[in-house]
């Protein structure tokens, strides 16, 4: 395996609040190398977004507070000078936000913004850095960019705004990529054109983690994936295993969920029993005990990451027995249609009556 | 740009029909308001009072004497005073206006100054302890009424200390900036203070609610995720941004100021401006010298309003199509 280029051991973000310290991220550890897509995947209030913040040191509130460590490049951005983390955002970790509907400052225009990222990291004339915003917007597929360059956000489309951000975020060409949900906000054949966009670049050979919660998105763009629950890692592995041998009842219940295009119809779109756990009420043990159909004693006790038997890369925090997963899930399958098959039959007497 | 600064301007002038016709209503066309008895005194018998309606020309038909006002006003520029007659009213104005404005324009550009500061200070500094003493002491600004204030430091300035701190602060008054630059400072610099600290205590407060809204705000993230010093993002990105609210009350308040709303500094700090001008002429229902200062306060509060809507548009890149 290549030198990471991103290693982050044990994060942990916690907040304090009224009702006392609430823990978001819980000792996270994982690692993107160099080129790789690394997608981070998991319900709200799993603990992605902060984590990914807390990396960039973006967390400002003066509650909040982080330990670990996160090695860039071997460095701990933790520790490091205020100057030189400034120095590190922008020009070598990048991110695109959610939103991008509010992610640009509404009084400035596009290319001004993109000239102004250039300007903060490069010793370049202000001709320059404008006429490399013109050529990045470009390169993100904005038509006419040279006239689009002096429009304002507001006069962009929502895709055309994401465009601009990820153009932003690519100014000063950084080698690695935080995207926190760059599809969400936008329709889907705009996703669809967004995450052709970051297929383009990964290919270009810069890494990228992708935080998301569809699983689709992730299927079609990921090298490995992290999947969060609680602000805990309950599995992570490469694509192939965790999608094709998913080890985690919550990886489980992740991808049963998705609708199939193909296959029998299914009357019902399974879910995952419960609501997600809140960040200030994690179970001591397993985070996701309380909504698992398998769980037993042991589940009080909290499992670490831990490999499976066959693969080494693969890793998941549960108690089961490592051997018969795959098993396990059917029967847990067989298990969970009795009481779907009674609820529809409810429906069934209402609809009568 | 051009297209919206004239519409503004033609819709300005529109504005300022409307509120002449209305004052003219309100002081001759009120049902029970007789100038003309005003005029005459008490206990006039009628023939008084035809011969002052006559010549005040007060017996002719409404539109007419309408017409004649703003003939007078605007276009002869003669208007003469009912009360004082053979005053006329223009260079009335034409007196007051520059006195109103020293006041207010030194006024607004200290108030400007601290409010921004301390509003900016205020958001930055928040959750320590400077943020609610800043806070307080702007309180404590909007607190004190002009009046008071304005006494207690004439009493200060005047009386009691003006023998040892305070020797070198003239009399109260006025002295025009063209005799004596300097003699105009040191008249205007209480009036400016006091006049200041109630604006800048609210722009303050004001200022720093919209300053954190703005730091939390999405794009401040994403200037911070460029790379880009808080310096930067506070001015820059978040303090820009919280300007523009800021600017559309600064043009109401200013206009009102220099319209006649800082009366009272005016009366405290024998100021002969505007306001002291609009009193004076109310007090004895001198009915042109009031038309022409609402008028004049009119155009000020108008050209103000457009002018922020102009700037507002300059500021603010959204509110050009709208």
């Amino acid at each position: 395996m290549p030198e990471p280029l991103l290693d982050v051991r044990d994060l942990s973000v916690r907040f304090r609040t009224r009702q006392g310290v609430v823990t978001a991220v819980d000792g996270i550890s994982f690692s993107v190398a160099p080129g790789e897509v690394l997608g981070v995947v998991g319900e709200s209030g799993s603990g992605k977004s902060v984590s990914m913040l807390a990396v960039l040191r973006l967390l400002t509130n003066p509650n909040v507070s982080v330990s670990g460590q996160v090695l860039f490049r071997g460095r701990d951005l933790l520790t490091l000078p205020d100057k030189e983390m400034r120095a590190v955002r922008g020009r070598e970790i990048a991110m695109v936000f959610q939103d991008p509907m509010t992610a640009l400052t509404p009084v400035y225009t596009v290319g001004w913004q993109i000239a102004e990222a250039i300007r903060a990291h490069e010793q370049v004339s202000r001709k320059e850095a404008r006429a490399r915003a013109v050529r990045l917007l470009s390169d993100v597929g904005i038509p006419d960019a040279a006239s689009r360059a002096h429009a304002y956000p507001h006069e962009f489309s929502g895709g055309m705004r994401q465009r601009a951000v990820i153009a932003m975020a690519l100014s000063c060409g950084p080698s690695l990529l935080i995207a926190d949900e760059p599809t969400t906000a936008l329709d889907v054949t705009v996703q669809a054109q967004i995450l052709d966009l970051m297929r383009e670049l990964n290919s270009r050979g810069s890494a990228m983690v992708l935080i998301t919660h569809d699983m689709g998105v992730v299927s079609q763009i990921a090298d490995r994936v992290l999947v969060m629950y609680g602000g805990r890692a309950a599995e992570q592995g490469p694509r192939q295993a965790v999608f094709h041998r998913p080890r985690h009842p919550y990886t489980w219940g992740l991808l049963d969920s998705v609708p199939r295009v193909g296959g029998a119809r299914v009357r019902r779109l399974p879910t995952i029993a419960g609501t997600p756990v809140s960040p200030g009420a994690i179970p001591e043990g397993c985070a996701f005990a309380p909504r698992c159909r398998l769980r037993h004693e042991r589940c009080a006790e909290r499992p670490a990451l831990t490999a499976g038997n066959a693969e080494p890369t693969h890793l998941d925090a549960c108690w089961l027995p490592g051997e018969d997963r795959a098993r396990l899930r059917v029967a847990a399958d067989g298990d969970r249609a009795r009481p779907d098959a009674a609820a529809d039959e409810d429906v069934n007497r209402e609809v009568a009556s | 740009m051009l297209v919206f600064a004239l519409k503004r301007f033609g819709s300005a002038l529109l504005v300022m029909f409307a509120i002449s016709v209305l004052v003219f209503l309100i002081f001759f066309a009120t049902p029970g308001v007789d100038p003309a008895a005003r005029i005459a005194g008490r206990n006039a018998d009628p023939a008084t009072l035809a011969q002052v309606r006559h010549s005040f020309g007060l017996d002719r038909p409404m539109p007419v004497r309408y017409l004649l006002m703003m003939r007078h006003l605007l276009i002869d520029r003669d208007l003469e005073s009912f009360v004082n007659r053979g005053s006329r009213v223009i260079p009335q104005i034409l007196q007051a206006t520059p006195v109103t404005l020293s006041l207010v324009v030194g006024a607004a550009l200290i108030w400007m100054t601290a409010g921004i500061l301390m509003g900016t200070a205020a958001a930055t500094l928040r959750g320590r302890a400077a943020d609610p003493l800043i806070m307080l002491v702007g309180v404590v600004g909007v607190s004190l009424p002009a009046y008071w204030l304005g006494e207690v430091v004439n009493l200060l300035t005047q009386k009691q200390l003006h023998d040892s701190l305070f020797s070198w602060v003239p009399p109260p008054g006025y002295v025009g900036l063209g005799q004596d630059p300097g003699q105009w400072a040191l008249h205007m610099l209480f009036p400016w203070l006091t006049l200041a600290l109630l604006y800048a205590g609210i722009y303050a407060r004001l200022l720093r609610g919209e300053v954190v809204t703005a730091l939390n705000e999405d794009y401040v993230r994403t200037a911070r995720a460029k790379g880009l010093s808080e310096r930067r993002i506070l001015i820059r990105h978040a303090l820009r941004c919280s300007l523009i609210p800021i600017v559309s009350l600064f043009g109401l308040d200013f206009g009102a100021l220099v319209g006649g709303a800082a009366l009272l500094t005016e009366v405290v700090f024998g100021l002969p401006g505007i306001g002291k001008l609009t009193f004076d002429a109310l007090q004895n229902l001198d009915l042109p010298v009031i038309m022409g200062t609402v008028l004049y306060a009119a155009f000020f509060v108008v050209l103000a309003n457009a002018l922020v809507d102009i700037l507002y548009a300059r500021l603010d890149p959204r509110a050009r199509h709208a």
